[in-house]
């Protein structure tokens, strides 16, 4: 400890040493003992079966994002365009639901779309039903209705670190771009894009990260048929096939695969990044 | 001979119900060195967004080359804009920064690479083409934001105060440089500063502005010698202005005193304001002057002494190559034309006393600019 106020960082990394680095510790232990207590690599080995579901967790993942940027860049855009009573208003809205339960949100997702569910009564209502002569539309229990669960949920994330970027871009940069004879989109492309793929960039990683390692919402709205990652390992732990080493090192290499995956999509905007700190 | 290439007509601003900038009329010529003068706040930068196209006139036409483009974004303007803070993309570095408005214009790849190291030459940048802007100093920054403006060959060049944040020498030499450049590539410079060194030096026209309104137009030399109202007479250089009464055509009366002089067309016994710049007065012995003061105050300049000398109440400021020591009683003589008479405007009594005089003057005006990180090593 250099100075004075370093200590107060103390219980911060007393924090941390518990909460975090120890986890960690005990999952790489746990990953690479069997039940025994003996140093084995079967839990890894023996994770080819699950392939499937490490694939579904990443695709969903992935759709689930790049819905969440094509929704939320233009929401960004807007919300940093306007005047900061619109700002207020929306950042409000964004909020909102955020102060509600995740579990409650996603339950409310599930009486919506069952199969009597308020849509397929509203759909009944229309006539559409009958038109389609089926009984109901299927809605739950499919990859969309997972999808659509992590878009809702985890859409903020995308939305405000755009927007907290965007709002501090400096308007005479993009003045200096139409003087040079830039026309909207010119501007859009060569100055405002570049310059919002740090807030782009964070905004991915918090809807990517927590969506492939989701359980809830795909229980909930995929109703079991669309097992992800993080169903998987909580089985490990919790569920009937109870057995903390396998679940340990799948929990490892999904860690590994998204630190990875974010340093390679950091690197690439690594440039970007510096050039906003500016 | 000179052709008209803007005109501003009647153009009005308001923000809010404040009028910024209140009937303004304006033409400029093309390859002229026009400057923008005046005090922070008085409507510089908005007259400069008008002619850009970043903003419409509440009221009143913007002519270019005699067509009216109140409304031609600024895309289509054959205008480029040196912003009064660079504006320069930080994501890019120094060789892309110039070459902006030639990859929008799909100028081919060889043509770009042409021009840019050309342009960079002009301003004295070659070798940078790598740089980020962030490892530029605030002169080669402004240096680039300059190459940037010109390498699109635009008919006008805007200059918002772009050399605000450089250090006295290095503003010299770029002052020198500007005014090379335009000459050897023959385009309309207007210029902003509220540096009126930096004006009478560098323009062929000075525009003096405050409060929204144009003051007086005119050359370096009229703007200078003939000012139109107390304002100007006060913002170019250093006066003392007087109260007088016309008497008749060259005749002025001060202090009860009267004295010739080489303006006329008043109405007789007409109220005025004069204007006496301190180098037109010369100190005699008491006996031989047509005013008689005290000496209060005498501050070595390098050139001169600036002399505050008290005439029964009222101090002029009088600068003088002779010492003259505080407390010495002694006369000043005025040459006719060292008095110049003006007409009562809403500023007379607001500007040309002394009596308060500090060192204020070295540095009017420059609190408005951060200082730029300035180094000394690899400027030339
Ligand atoms: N967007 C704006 N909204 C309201 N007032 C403004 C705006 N832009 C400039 N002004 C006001 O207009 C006046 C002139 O501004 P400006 O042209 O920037 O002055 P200068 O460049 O001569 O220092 C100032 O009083 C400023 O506060
Ligand atoms: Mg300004």
């Amino acid at each position: 400890m250099r100075n004075k106020s370093s200590r107060f960082a103390i219980p911060y990394v007393v924090w941390m040493a518990i909460f975090v680095v120890a986890p960690i510790i005990l999952m790489v232990v746990y990953s690479v003992t069997s039940a025994d207590g003996d140093v084995t690599a079967e839990n890894f080995t023996g994770m080819g079966l699950y392939l499937s579901v490490f694939t579904r967790s990443f695709y969903l993942a992935l759709i689930a994002t790049v819905i969440c940027l094509i929704i939320g860049y233009p929401v960004a855009y807007a919300m940093a365009k306007e005047g900061p009573r619109f700002q207020r208003l929306a950042m409000a809205l964004i909020m909102l639901p955020m102060w509600i339960n995740f579990l409650l949100r996603t339950y409310a997702w599930m009486s919506i779309l069952e199969n009597n569910g308020l849509l397929n009564q509203f759909f009944r209502a229309i006539g559409l039903l009958r038109l389609l002569g089926v009984d109901h539309l299927s809605l739950i229990r499919t990859q969309g209705a997972v999808v659509l669960g992590m878009v809702y949920n985890y859409l903020p994330f995308m939305i405000l670190p755009i927007y907290s970027v965007l709002v501090k871009l400096d308007g005479s940069l993009m003045e200096a771009a139409r003087d040079l004879g830039a026309n909207g989109f010119h501007v859009f492309q060569k100055v405002v894009l570049p310059l919002s793929l740090p807030g782009v960039l964070s905004g991915v990683t918090m809807v990517f990260v927590p969506s492939v390692s989701t359980f809830a919402i795909s229980r909930l709205l995929g109703g079991g048929t669309q097992m992800m990652l993080g169903d998987l390992i909580e089985q490990q732990f919790l569920g009937g096939s109870y057995d903390p080493h396998l679940g340990a090192a799948i929990a490892m290499v999904m860690m590994i695969v998204v630190v990875v995956c974010m340093a390679v999509m950091n690197h690439f905007g690594e440039g970007e990044e510096q050039a906003v700190m500016l | 001979m000179a052709k008209e290439l803007i005109r501003l007509s009647d153009c009005v601003v308001k923000f809010d119900d404040e009028i910024i900038l209140d009937r303004l009329n304006l033409y400029i010529n093309d390859r002229e060195f026009l400057t923008l003068l005046g005090p922070s706040g008085c409507g510089k930068t908005t007259t400069l967004r008008i002619i850009g196209g970043f903003l419409t006139p509440t009221s009143g036409d913007v002519f270019f080359d005699g067509q009216r483009i109140n409304d031609v974004p600024p895309h289509k303007r054959l205008v480029n804009t040196v912003f009064q803070k660079y504006a320069l993309f930080p994501h890019l570095n120094v060789f892309e920064n110039v070459a902006f408005g030639l990859r929008i214009a799909k100028v081919s790849n060889d043509e770009v690479k042409q021009r840019v190291l050309e342009m960079l030459e002009i301003v004295n940048l070659k070798g940078f083409e790598k740089r980020p802007i962030s490892a530029l100093s605030g002169g080669q920054q402004q240096r680039v934001a300059i190459a940037r403006a010109l390498v699109n060959r635009p008919k006008v060049l805007l200059l918002d105060e772009p050399l605000g944040a450089l250090d006295m020498r290095l503003r010299k030499d770029m002052q020198n440089e500007l005014k090379r450049i335009q000459q050897e590539l023959g385009i309309t410079f207007i210029y902003v500063t509220h540096d009126q060194e930096e004006a009478l030096a560098m323009s062929d026209t000075v525009v003096v502005m405050d409060g929204g309104r144009i003051q007086q137009i005119g050359t370096p030399e009229d703007i200078y010698n003939e000012p139109k109202n107390a304002f100007v007479a006060d913002f170019i250089g250093e006066s003392n202005i007087l109260d007088g009464v016309m008497r008749a055509d060259g005749v002025v009366e001060l202090f009860n005193r009267r004295f010739q002089c080489l303006d006329g067309g008043f109405a007789p016994d007409e109220p005025v304001d004069v204007v006496i710049r301190p180098e037109d007065v010369d100190i005699v012995s008491e006996d031989q002057g047509q005013l008689k003061g005290v000496v209060t105050q005498v501050t070595f300049k390098g050139v001169h002494y600036d002399t505050i000398v008290d005439f029964s109440g009222f101090k002029w400021l009088i600068q003088t190559t002779d010492y003259c020591p505080v407390g010495s009683r002694i006369g000043i003589k005025i040459d006719p034309d060292g008095i110049h008479v003006m007409k009562k405007s809403a500023y007379s009594g607001m500007f040309g006393d002394y009596s308060s005089y500090s060192e204020e003057y070295d540095e009017i005006g420059d609190a408005t600019m951060e200082p730029g990180g300035e180094d000394s090593g690899d400027e030339e």
